[in-house]
Parts: structure tokens; C-alpha cells; sequence
């Protein structure tokens, strides 16, 4: 596939009206993801993750602007914020942080509402990567709602995930109390600039240590905390600590250079295509389940329905003896 | 489930940094179960355009307090016509004098806001574009 | 007489019959920044020398002076500036003669971001808030006979603060006037850009090594300069309340003394040149209170939390100017009532400066009638009205004194929260201040709406109208004016010269030498702001607004 950037601003015009559709899950999105599916699969994919208030779009923006300076690789970015629970609108305001990128061709910036999902992407954001990586970007970077909880769904979607963290977020570390350390494949201090910032990398390396110590057996590793005569299997990926302060461009080519590490990592070990297996699994067993559900409902009268459930309400059923006698006689 | 949420820009354009108007009214949009895309401050015509084009926005909205209005406007109009998207709305609100009103609609401009306007009116307007669009 | 006892009879027995018969306008009374009105304040625990003191003395709560207004007006100080420096100086020379004792110069906003007026950024905008001002040759001009050894200047500039002065100390030279000689205000706070105007250009670390060098060359060179306004206007005006605005301006004060304290000044060096600019909004008795609780926060953060040995460092200088945003676009005419009542608030909460906003300002620049109008209100309320033959009249009345301790409880609270967050900078990089006063403002937004709060010719009492008004027409020339003047002065002056000083700014910006001596040169050798601010920009780098949603 050809590089984007060549991409005509039609092309551009065209590429953003069919990633609506996908987002309003119409056919003519899914056709969209039909027909482009096949060409997908080459952009390398970067979930970026974190608390609010530990610079996520700061932090993306400058990143993108490095890789695009770097070399002519062509990036989007998909920026997710929560959508109100009690009116369904949302304001999408990553842009306010990516002002840098404006005017460069080979950049592609998207906001999606999280329309509900509460594992920091919307629904649709499989699809609207799987066609910027259809339309040829190099590199997709999503950054995900960051509302500090269970944002695990990244690391399913991502090939290489970034969690952000920053000094100054409280007493605790914010990506341990969420229990999002162990989806990290590369770990970002940002705002290093800031005082406490000892304090916050050495309470995340202590509890990576805790994580990856039974596995330390071979030599060093890529990057990651090995100065303590620890050694790590080189087939063990040890996700790094990296320093960054997003304003500037401090800790940013070591962070660039950790991504290509951990994509050739994924490469060399087998990891990229089991990961891309497990995921399209993934992919293919929600798609079942949501169809098959479908499928049912659409063949099922809802009295019908109602007349179990009803008994189920009055326990003369049990939920699954209600879906035994649902699934079995259709109508 | 096919929701088909209207999509809005908020913009700055020109260099003006008052942007309670602009806030007040993203707010209100979203309590109206819209999704609004706020660009922040000193937005370029190209930068309106280029966001405009990439979030695949129905409705254009932007802010002006300095009297810049009749240069920008006209222009982010245009500019942002010349990518293809061509059925987008637009209103601005500011202060805007009576006779520059008339300008900007023949400029393109569906509605002007000044000062007092509901985020009522603005609300059902901007329902009202994004259906003709 | 036990009062509490007294007051409880005079609810029960007096009170409540006649709510009963009579309901009450409203459920609960509250003021603007939701602080419970009572029925009727009757007075409460107080100490007199602690709380209020006398004129002149710590707190200051009832004046910075020990004769205020018994001794000498305010200032009345008209926020003036469009166009072209010509132009403006013709306004400038109008208002000195109609009495207004100071100037207060509005700038363009290419000139307020630092761009020259042929920058593309700044297309549209030459000359519409304010007057364009690119170079030292432009305020030569703007200044054309007016002393500036016998007037004093405010200059509503901030992120290039310290190229302005530069520019303004140059002037004056040139008039044969000292910097010694020179009186005047920069607004020079940067923070309430971050938080509320916009006008920002630079990152935080360079934006206060910017108002710290300004503060020590001060001290020696320009001593009768106050260099920096520390603005709550702009914080009002975005839609915070009175307590907000209150707290953070003062929040904004405590992260400034502490980077020169950091930066290795004495607190006593620099604190009495520092000075405030607040808004005057329409709940009078508000208002009044807001600015008495502000003076005696300020006295206490500088004697107890910086130590300041100086009485003049604790004292609390502000400049007011009535409320823009309470302006209305319709029945303009009532706008002159609003903004009396305004103006008479600030009086009474004992200003050193004011600027009353024109009837027509919501509509468009205000025209030389209605200022006269608004500078009239205050003369007015100088000489006829009385209130500025006692100092500080209002206190003693129950209410107010009720009013000023909650407003300074309220807003030590919110100071205490900012503390808290890491000071007024981190706090405003987790963008808390912006989201506060946003809340604050959709608040209003809605209650306008729902006609909780009457606007009266906006959701009450509307008329169909057509305005007569006459209005300001901007001559559409000045854009090209401007750029053509930049092209001469680029063509005339010793470039190579220019160039040698744009690499040495660099270098400097780079190092930690105080900036303001090399920028005085610059502007002698006809750099321009824009040229100026664009090596800085360079070297510096931008800010970059925290994301909202």
C-alpha cells in the first residue's frame, strides 16, 4: 500500500466519512471493513494509556511529531474520550493538545466518543483503526479515555502499549491502585520535570521487579531494570522506564527507539503474530456472540420471551433453564 | 444500534482568548447529546479546515470577540469548502454588529449569536443545520 | 440584652407570622458566590483590631491609606487604544483634557502575542482591541506630547511585558525622561492568561523568568513602576464568582512572590510594587465586602506566610474596572446604571484606580460620547455623591462585615485546596482554576436561562428595539498602514546591527542574565516586537494549554 501521504485531501474527506460510518455501525460500515480488511494488518499499533493529568495527548502529540520529523513514516492518532452517561454527548478536546501536528499531510487525527463502553475505547475503535491501517498509516497511536480504570481492552487491541504515568498524581501510583502495570509493554514517566519524580520511578520499577523476578534468569534484557546485577532473559520482554517531559522533547528518541525494540521483539519471537491471532479471536468471538444474539432475537417473539422470563421472575425457572428452553425451540 | 450522533466543531479562530462563550456552548451542545470537537485558541482557517475534514463534523462553530469577523470568517468558510465538505453548517457568535450580520450570511453563515443568545436556541439551530446536512 | 436570644424571639413571633402572610421572593437568598444572605444581619463575634483595623494599618481591611479619598481621588483611568498610534494618542490627548488623571493603553492582539502587524498570524486583528504598537517608532508616535515624566501609564500587556516597558523606558529616553521619573503599571501576570485570557505566549519556567527579571531591574531603574498587575478581572470576566475570583487572583500573587523569592530577592525588595486589578460586578454589597477580604487575605499572606518585615508589602494596591460581561448588548442605555452602581462598589471598597466601562461596549469599541459618559459616572460619584468624604463608609454595617469574613473564608479555603494541588501553577496545568470558573459560568448560563437570575433587558423586560446608537467606524486602511511603516523602519535601520543583537538575545535567553538591559538596547536599535518575541519563541518554545472536556 502506498504511503498516505500522497493521499489526496479527497482521499482524506473520503477515509474520515467512512470511519463515521463505522463509528454509527451502519452497513455501509461494515461493508467499509469487509472490503478493506484484507489490506490491513501492516500498520504497527500503539496504545497509549494513563490517569488523567499525566499528559496522555501531550505525550502523543509529541511523539507523533518525532516519528514524522524521524523518518516518513506516516502516523494517525485516535483520541477517545468518555461520552456522558445521562445525555450521550461528549466533548472531544485532544486537539486543544496537538496543535503541532496541524497542517502536516502524512498525519491523521481522530476523536471518538467512548458511546458507552467503559474500558477506555469506544466499540468501533477496532474498526476505525483497521481502516487507517487499510488506508496505509504507519503507525496508529490510540489514546485511550484514561479514567485510571480497568483499561485493559488496549492491550488486546494494541501490538506495543504505552502506559503513562506522571509524578505528583497523589501518594500512590496511579497505574499500580488500577491494576494497570501488567498491560504495559513500555512505561512512560512523563513531567519528569516535576519534583517526586525519584519517588514515582522507583516505586514503578520496584513493582515491575515484583512482576518479572521469577522470570529473571538470562542476560540483560531491552532496556529495562537491570543495574541491581538483575538479569533478564533475553527472550523476555521487561518493559522499560522511560522519562519524558512532553513539553520539551526530553526522553522521547529513547521512548522511540523502545517502540521499534518492541515491535522487532514481537517480530523475531513469534509474539506479533500471536498476538494479532488472539485478537482477531477476540474480534471473531464478539462479532459471533453479538450476531448470534442478533440472530435470536430477531427469530424469537418477545412474548415469547416474556412468558419464560416471567417464570424466571417467579423462580419457577432458573436463568439458565430459561436459555435452555429459549434456544431450543425457536418462536 | 445505529446512533447517529451530530457531530460538532468549536472553534477559535484569530488570536481573541476570551473563551467562556466558546466553552459555555460546547458544554451545552454536549448536554444536548451532541459530540463536540473543542480546537482551542488561535485556530488557523487551515486548522479549522483540516479538523473539520478529519472528525467528519456536521456543524461548524465558531467564536469571535475582536471584530476579526469579517476577515476570518469569510475565510474559514471558503477554506474549509474547498476540502469537499461541502454541506457543513456554520454559526459564529460574538459581537457582532447588526450590519455584519448580513455579511456573514452571504458569506455562508446559517445563524449569528451575540451577546444574551440561549444555549436553548443555539441547540435546536445546530439540530436543525446538521439535519439539512 | 442577650441579642441571640432577642433575634430568636423576633423570627418566631415578628418574622414568621409575616412570611407566612407575605412569602418571600425566594426559598434562599443567596449571594452571587452562594453565600447565605440573612434576613437581616444583626452583629456578630468581632474583633475590631483584628479584623479591621484602621486605614493605613495591618489588615488594611478598611483602606491602604490612612486618608484615602480625603486626600485624593482615585484615579480615573479609561482603558483607551484602536487603531493606529495616531489615533490613539488623539484619544489619549481628549481624555488628559477632559480630566482623566492617567492613561491606560489597550494593545492590539498581535501585539499582546507579540506579532508584528505584517505577521500572518496576525491577519484580521491589526488595530481592532487596540492600538498596534510593532515597534519603539510606534509608540513614539502613540505617546506624541504627552510627558511621560508627568502622567502616569497602565499598559494591559503581559506576556511580552518586559518588551513593552523595553520599549516604553526607550520613549521616554528619547523625550529626555529618566526611567527613574517614569510612573505606571504593566499588567505583566501571566498566569491569568494560562488560566482565563489567552494572551499567553510562552511556557511557565521563561514566562516567570520574564516577570522576576522585570521585578529586580525594576527595583533599581524604574522604582515608581508597578510591575505587575496581578489580575482578577480577567478571571471574573471568564465567569468565576466573586469568591473565585478572590482566591485565585490571590493564589496567582503567593506563586509569583515565591519564584522572586526563589529567583533570590528579599520579599521586602520587590512587594511594593506589586499591585492588583480586580472587577467590579453588580451585587453591590458583594462586591463591596470582596474587595475589604481581599486587602486582609493579602496583609496576612505577606506578614505571617512571606514574612515581610515592610507594612508596604502587605498592603494590597488594586486597580478596578467595572464588569464587561454584565454589560448587555440589548437597551444599552442601561448599562450606564449598572455600571454606576459598579463603579460606586469599587469606590466604597476603596480602589486606587478605576475604569468605568462604556454603555455600548458589548456592541462594538465604545465611541468618544459614551466614554465621556462613563468617565462623567465617575466624576459624578467623586463629587457629588459624598461617599468619598469617609473612608470606607460601609464597614460596621452588619452584613458587609458578614460578607467579608465569609469571602475570606471561602477563599482561603480554595487558596488552602491550590496549596494543596502543588500551587497556582500546577493548578493550573491540571487545568482545576479553568474547570472551577467554567462551572462557575455554565452555572450562571443556566440560571440566566431558567430566569433564576433576571438580566433585566435580556430575560426580563425586553423590548423590540432598533439601536440608534451611533457607533466607532474602524478606518479598514490601518492593516496596510501598519505593514507598510514596518517595511520602511526594516529597510532604514542598521540591519547588521539588528542581526547582531537578535543573536545575542538568543544567547541570552539561553543564560540567566537579567533580559530587561539587552530588550531596552534592542528597542533603541529598532528591533520589533515581533522579531523580538519570535528569537524568544525559538529558543523558548510555546504553551501549551492544558486539553478541556
Amino acid at each position: 500500500m502506498k504511503s498516505l501521504e500522497v493521499l489526496s485531501a479527497a482521499g482524506k474527506l473520503a477515509l474520515s466519512r467512512l470511519i463515521s460510518e463505522v463509528e454509527n455501525e451502519t452497513s455501509a460500515g461494515r461493508t467499509a471493513l469487509d472490503e478493506c480488511f484484507s489490506r490491513s494488518g501492516k500498520a504497527h499499533l500503539i496504545g497509549v494509556t494513563g490517569a488523567p493529568g499525566t499528559g496522555k495527548s501531550s505525550l502523543v502529540n509529541r511523539l507523533a511529531q518525532l516519528i514524522r520529523r524521524e523518518g516518513n513514516q506516516t502516523v494517525a492518532i485516535v483520541a477517545i474520550d468518555p461520552s456522558s452517561p445521562f445525555t450521550g454527548g461528549a466533548i472531544l478536546g485532544d486537539r486543544v493538545r496537538m496543535r503541532d501536528l496541524s497542517g502536516d499531510p502524512g498525519v491523521f487525527i481522530r476523536s471518538m466518543a467512548s458511546r458507552g463502553e467503559l474500558g477506555g475505547l469506544a466499540r468501533t475503535t477496532a474498526g476505525v483503526v483497521q481502516l487507517l491501517d487499510a488506508a496505509g498509516y504507519d503507525l496508529i497511536l490510540i489514546e485511550t479515555v484514561g479514567a485510571g480504570q480497568s483499561e485493559v481492552d488496549i492491550a488486546r487491541l494494541a501490538h506495543t502499549t504505552i502506559v503513562v504515568e506522571s509524578p505528583g498524581m497523589g501518594d500512590d501510583i496511579q497505574a499500580i491502585k488500577a491494576g494497570i502495570l501488567e498491560i504495559a509493554d513500555i512505561l512512560v514517566v512523563n513531567k519528569a520535570d516535576r519534583p517526586g519524580i525519584e519517588n514515582t520511578e522507583r516505586a514503578l520499577r520496584a513493582n515491575l521487579e515484583l512482576g518479572y523476578s521469577h522470570r529473571v534468569t538470562g542476560k540483560a534484557g531491552h532496556g529495562g531494570f537491570t543495574e541491581e546485577n538483575k538479569v533478564v532473559d533475553a527472550e523476555e520482554w521487561v518493559p522499560p522506564v522511560i522519562k519524558t517531559i512532553a513539553t520539551e522533547e526530553s526522553g522521547f528518541p529513547e521512548l522511540i527507539k523502545a517502540i521499534v525494540e518492541h515491535r522487532s521483539y514481537l517480530q523475531k519471537t513469534g509474539l506479533l503474530a500471536q498476538r494479532e491471532h488472539e485478537r482477531l479471536t477476540d474480534e471473531f468471538d464478539h462479532i459471533l456472540r453479538h450476531t448470534l444474539v442478533q440472530n435470536w432475537k430477531a427469530q424469537t417473539s418477545d412474548e415469547h420471551v416474556q412468558q419464560i422470563m416471567d417464570a424466571v421472575y417467579k423462580r419457577k425457572r432458573s436463568p439458565a433453564n430459561a436459555v435452555e428452553e429459549l434456544t431450543r425451540t425457536s418462536n | 444500534m445505529t446512533d447517529r450522533k451530530i457531530r460538532v466543531l468549536i472553534a477559535k479562530p484569530g488570536l481573541d482568548g476570551h473563551d467562556r462563550g466558546a466553552k459555555v456552548i460546547a458544554r451545552a451542545l454536549r448536554d444536548a447529546g451532541m459530540e463536540v470537537i473543542y480546537t482551542g485558541l488561535r485556530q488557523t482557517p487551515e486548522m479549522i479546515a483540516e479538523a473539520a475534514v478529519q472528525e467528519n463534523v456536521d456543524v461548524i462553530g465558531m467564536s469571535i470577540l475582536s471584530g476579526a469577523h469579517l476577515v476570518l470568517v469569510p475565510k474559514v468558510i471558503d477554506t474549509v469548502r474547498k476540502t469537499g465538505l461541502t454541506e457543513v453548517g456554520f454559526f459564529v457568535g460574538g459581537i457582532i454588529p447588526e450590519e455584519d450580520v448580513a455579511v456573514l450570511k452571504v458569506a455562508g453563515v446559517n445563524a449569528v449569536y451575540g451577546p444574551g443568545t440561549s444555549t436553548v436556541t443555539v441547540i435546536e439551530d445546530v439540530k436543525s443545520f446538521a439535519h439539512a446536512a | 440584652m442577650d441579642l441571640d436570644q432577642e433575634k430568636k424571639r423576633w423570627d418566631e413571633t415578628v418574622a414568621k407570622p409575616s412570611v407566612e402572610k407575605f412569602k418571600e421572593r425566594k426559598a434562599d437568598f443567596l449571594s452571587p458566590s452562594g453565600i447565605p444572605l440573612p434576613r437581616v444581619a444583626v452583629p456578630g463575634e468581632f474583633d475590631y483590631m483584628q479584623q479591621l483595623g484602621f486605614p493605613g494599618e495591618y489588615p488594611f481591611t478598611r483602606g491602604v491609606q490612612p486618608t484615602m479619598f480625603r486626600s485624593r481621588f482615585w484615579t480615573m483611568r479609561q482603558y483607551a487604544g484602536f487603531a493606529s498610534a495616531e489615533e490613539s494618542n488623539k484619544r489619549y490627548r481628549y481624555l488628559l483634557d477632559q480630566g482623566q488623571t492617567g492613561l491606560s493603553v489597550a494593545f492590539d492582539l498581535p501585539t499582546q502575542i507579540g506579532y508584528d502587524s505584517d505577521d500572518p498570524m496576525s491577519l484580521g486583528e491589526v488595530g481592532k482591541v487596540g492600538v498596534s504598537i510593532s515597534s519603539r517608532r510606534d509608540m513614539e508616535v502613540l505617546f506624541d506630547q504627552i510627558p511621560l515624566d508627568k502622567v502616569s501609564t497602565s499598559m494591559t500587556i503581559n506576556a511580552p511585558a518586559a518588551v513593552l516597558l523595553a520599549m516604553y523606558i526607550a520613549v521616554g529616553k528619547k523625550q529626555g525622561v529618566e526611567s527613574k521619573q517614569l510612573r505606571g503599571t504593566i499588567q505583566n501576570d501571566i498566569l491569568k492568561e494560562y488560566v482565563a485570557r489567552g494572551t499567553y505566549i510562552f511556557p511557565p519556567k521563561p514566562s516567570l523568568r520574564l516577570i522576576t527579571d522585570i521585578f529586580k531591574y525594576c527595583e533599581t531603574e524604574v522604582p515608581n513602576w508597578n510591575t505587575i498587575s496581578i489580575s482578577g478581572y480577567h478571571i471574573r470576566e471568564a465567569g468565576s464568582t466573586a469568591v473565585q475570583e478572590v482566591a485565585f487572583t490571590i493564589a496567582d500573587a503567593i506563586a509569583y512572590v515565591q519564584a522572586a523569592i526563589d529567583s533570590g530577592q528579599q520579599v521586602d525588595q520587590f512587594a511594593s510594587q506589586l499591585s492588583f486589578f480586580f472587577a467590579a460586578h453588580n451585587d453591590f454589597l458583594e462586591e463591596i465586602a470582596k474587595f475589604r477580604a481581599a486587602r486582609r487575605i493579602w496583609a496576612q499572606i505577606m506578614r505571617d506566610r512571606f514574612g515581610a518585615k515592610d507594612p508596604k508589602s502587605w498592603m494590597l494596591r488594586f486597580h478596578t474596572q467595572t464588569g464587561g460581561s454584565t454589560l448587555t448588548a440589548q437597551q444599552p442605555e442601561n448599562n450606564v446604571v449598572r455600571v454606576a452602581i459598579q463603579a460606586m462598589a469599587a469606590i466604597m471598597g476603596g480602589t486606587q484606580s478605576l475604569h468605568t466601562n462604556s454603555m455600548d461596549e458589548a456592541l462594538w469599541l465604545p465611541t468618544e460620547k459614551s466614554v465621556r459618559t462613563a468617565l462623567r459616572t465617575q466624576q459624578i460619584i467623586a463629587y457629588e455623591s459624598g461617599v468619598a468624604d469617609t473612608i470606607d463608609p460601609m464597614a460596621g454595617s452588619y452584613v458587609i462585615e458578614y460578607l467579608t469574613d465569609e469571602i475570606c473564608k471561602r477563599a482561603m479555603e480554595y487558596i488552602t485546596r491550590i496549596d494543596d494541588l502543588g500551587g497556582a501553577l500546577s493548578a493550573i496545568e491540571k487545568g482545576y482554576m479553568q474547570n472551577e470558573i467554567q462551572d462557575s459560568a455554565y452555572k450562571f448560563q443556566k440560571e440566566v436561562e431558567s430566569k433564576q437570575n433576571v438580566v433585566v433587558g435580556v430575560n426580563s423586560f425586553q423590548v423590540e428595539e432598533k439601536r440608534d446608537l451611533e457607533r466607532l467606524k474602524m478606518d479598514p486602511a490601518i492593516e496596510k498602514n501598519q505593514v507598510s511603516k514596518l517595511a520602511e523602519l526594516r529597510k532604514n535601520r542598521d540591519n547588521a546591527k539588528a542581526n547582531e543583537l537578535m543573536a545575542q538575545l538568543d544567547a541570552a535567553a539561553r543564560g540567566t542574565d537579567n533580559l530587561m538591559p539587552l530588550l531596552v538596547t534592542c528597542m533603541e536599535n529598532d528591533l520589533t516586537l515581533g522579531e523580538v518575541c519570535g528569537v524568544l519563541r525559538k529558543t523558548w518554545g510555546e504553551y501549551q494549554p492544558p486539553v478541556w472536556g
